[in-house]
């Protein structure tokens, strides 16, 4: 027998080995979550301007007082909620206009930052990083720079999450570009077709359904932050959100919440089902 | 000429017929579609009135913005009454006034010259008992004065090389009260009735390791760091090591402390949020599998909860929060946390549901009891998932706790809308962008690497 031959014995001994190794790492990483736990709760707990006992007795205070505003409104509260529906288009309209603009921008420019397509690589750089410090730069503080220039209204809430929106999907479409079929391409290429015949006619249309599944995602995000905007002073629901938590409209809080949620979930639906039929084309 | 398709024969004609007529309806397609986008553009223009943008747009503010963020100015007041006085002043804070004047002013005793203001790009501004004289360094030696005239009102007047009076350029705005000098972004003049103002603009931030009342201001960070290595004290109280930390960490102007601590507390709050959402999402998700838990109304009812948390978005929690909670890190972790107890609990109820139930089968042939089942049979399968979905969201939750601390839940956020709510200090505002920026950087590079690390782990 060779010294490598393996036996039961050595087999069993190697076994032991890594199942210690294996233990001593699930103790360190559960040791670790419990410190970070414990630790980070009691710096909480130290920096909180409220006490967290107290805050757990307290919890369901707020939401009671808001149904109980409600609830006194009576009939009248599904007047509120119909009243508030016009600045609830207006947030709306401004995440799938700088949905449907960033969508497009980002389709334009992602071809060039892709390694199998772009003309050079200089360009690939160049835009990719462009990508990556659009998304990486959060909305909030370009929108707020914007709001201070601008002056209160949704454009500044446009501009920014446009922004944002074209380097999270550029990244994605250009991702998704690098993973296409290449046989199209090169058959383009060998009847003599331009670069932007290329893209248009084999590259397009292979990523088109991915394209809108995204977009659909996108739109959902956009919402949500279309609103968050709006509550540090671009207008849109999110502003009469701020002015009824400051005035302590419960009923009108509550209206303004319930017609938030009811969108965003609306959205979730539609847009999961919208995907799982484009998907599903994808794959058949 | 004619092709075999199938058993009948199809003429070439009819072929090519139908393929135009298809790709004619194609092209129709997509035009129609582009020029509905088109269409919408031109509505949401007239909509959100995207007109107004050019004139709700201030360059000027806009330019002076950007340059307070990478540049610091000094200010340089003389009033007209008492001109033996000229007072300088860092960024025009009162509180800031330099003891004596930088190497950039000459005072000059004699005649009715006081000082000279050397500007950065050599133009150079000669204070005198009745006006100001602006000599440019560039294009011919060109000569301005300004001043308060006879009838208290103030003036400007230009000159060129041979004392011939010339028109003022565009740069010089006269008003009744106020005459507004900006010959470039980083030179700046005002003569008001009453005094004149000169703001100086330098390159760089100043005082950004030690404020302006530190004993350490005049010295350069490598310097200070080699003071720690040196026994002489210069405070007689504190160590060097401690001096320096101290100094810069208590800086006024730029607040390094504060700044880094809400750093921390952002990250908290993301870390620890999506830590209680991975630790309750996990058993709350083997709940509502069906193939684990038998009971439809537990399971029915998990599936709601989920709904709900995932539904109420993460900044109607914050609200929610921000009331029991008061403002502060809680807020923000319970707020990530309920949200993403719901997605992630919802994602992995899924995902244990897809699970391959051969190596359940066969954990239990060897005579393993349910948990063990579990434990062998499914947990390995759902961990890479599992792992990849709760970084994603530590990833994305970190921006979220950007935004949640300026809904109210502290952090860098809160620290961040103060600073532009203020107006006036957009270097702070420079500064703490950059380190979100960074923040969010090394979030998303550490989340990939673990994911390599982790998962490469588990399929090894």
């Amino acid at each position: 027998m060779s010294q490598n031959a393996i036996t039961i014995e050595s087999l069993e001994e190697n076994l032991k080995v890594l199942a210690r190794q294996r233990a001593i790492y699930s103790v360190l990483f559960i040791g670790a979550i419990i410190f970070i736990v414990v630790s980070g709760v009691g710096v909480a707990n130290q920096y909180n301007a409220g006490s967290f006992t107290r805050g757990v007795e307290n919890f369901f205070d707020y939401p009671a007082d808001l149904f109980s505003d409600a609830f006194e409104a009576g009939w009248g509260w599904f007047g509120i909620v119909l009243s508030f529906i016009p600045a609830l288009f207006e947030t709306f309209s401004a995440a799938v206009f700088s949905t449907v603009v960033g969508a497009s921008i980002a389709l334009i420019l992602c071809p060039l930052a892709t390694i199998n397509l772009s003309p050079n690589q200089v360009t690939v750089q160049i835009v990719r990083r462009t990508f990556d410090i659009l998304r990486s730069f959060p909305e909030l503080v370009f929108a707020l720079i914007l709001l201070y220039l601008m002056g209160k209204s949704i454009v500044p809430a446009i501009i920014a999450v446009t922004l944002h929106t074209i380097g999270a999907m550029g990244k994605l479409f250009s991702e998704a570009i690098e993973n296409i079929d290449m046989k199209p391409v090169d058959g383009l290429k060998s009847v003599g077709a331009r670069w932007y015949q290329i893209i248009c006619f084999a590259v397009y249309p292979q990523v088109l359904p991915l394209v809108l599944s995204y977009s659909l995602l996108r739109l959902e995000i956009n919402v949500r932050a279309s609103t968050i905007l709006g509550f540090v002073g671009a207008g849109g629901i999110g502003a009469y959100l701020t002015a009824s938590l400051q005035w302590r409209y419960g009923d009108e809080v509550l209206a303004i919440m319930f017609l938030l949620v009811a969108t965003i979930t609306a959205l979730d639906y539609f847009s999961s089902y919208v995907r799982h039929k484009l998907i599903g084309k994808i794959s058949a | 000429m004619s092709i075999a398709v199938y058993d009948r024969e199809v003429s070439f004609q009819e072929i090519y017929q139908s393929v135009e007529k298809k790709a004619y309806y194609q092209k129709l397609i997509t035009l129609v579609s582009i020029g509905a986008i088109l269409l919408y553009f031109v509505f949401s223009i007239i909509q959100f009135d995207l007109g107004s943008i050019s004139r709700k747009w201030s360059p000027e503010r806009a330019s002076r913005l950007f340059l307070d963020t990478y540049a610091h100015k000094d200010h340089v007041v003389m009033n007209w009454k008492d001109t033996s006085k000229i007072s300088v002043n860092f960024e025009g804070d009162y509180r800031y006034q330099y003891p004596s004047f930088p190497e950039w002013l000459e005072r000059i005793g004699d005649g009715k010259d006081i000082a000279i203001l050397t500007f950065n790009s050599g133009s150079k501004a000669i204070f005198r008992d009745d006006k100001i004289i602006f000599e440019q360094s560039k294009s011919e030696d060109r000569k301005f004065i300004f001043g308060i005239g006879d009838n208290g009102k103030p003036y400007a007047e230009a000159y060129d090389n041979d004392g011939n009076e010339k028109d003022l350029p565009n740069w010089i705005r006269v008003t009744e009260s106020k005459v507004e000098v900006r010959p470039s972004l980083y030179e700046r003049i005002q003569i008001y009735k009453r005094k004149v103002e000169v703001h100086r603009y330098e390159f760089g931030w100043k005082y950004f390791w030690f404020d302006f009342f530190s004993p350490l201001k005049d010295y350069s960070l490598p310097e200070a760091l080699s003071l720690i290595f040196s026994n002489e004290r210069i405070e007689p109280d504190k160590t060097n090591f401690e001096l320096v930390f101290s100094e810069i960490s208590d800086n006024e102007q730029w607040m390094h402390g504060t700044v880094l601590f809400s750093i921390l507390e952002t990250l908290l709050m993301a870390v620890l949020g999506t830590l209680l959402a991975s630790l309750l999402g996990l058993p709350l998700a083997f709940l509502a599998a069906y193939n684990i838990t038998p009971f439809k109304f537990v399971r029915f009812s998990l599936r709601r909860l989920f709904d709900m948390l995932r539904g109420i978005d993460m900044i109607i929690w914050c609200l929610i929060f921000v009331r029991s909670f008061g403002p502060g890190l809680f807020t923000g972790i319970f707020a990530i946390a309920f949200t993403d107890t719901g997605t992630l609990g919802k994602l992995m109820s899924e995902a244990i549901e897809n699970a391959d139930n051969k190596q359940q089968e066969g954990v239990k042939s060897t005579g393993a009891s349910t948990i063990l089942q579990h434990r062998f049979g499914i947990i390995p399968q759902i961990m890479p998932v599992f792992i990849s979905q709760s970084l994603y969201y530590l990833e994305s939750n970190t921006r979220g706790a950007v935004i949640l601390g300026a809904m109210g839940a502290g952090g860098i956020g809160l620290q961040l809308l103060g600073a532009i709510r203020t107006g006036n200090d957009f270097e702070n505002v420079g500064y703490m962008a950059v380190l979100i920026v960074l923040l969010v950087t090394v979030m998303d590079q550490m989340s990939a690497f673990l994911r390599r690390f982790l998962i490469g782990i588990e399929k090894n």
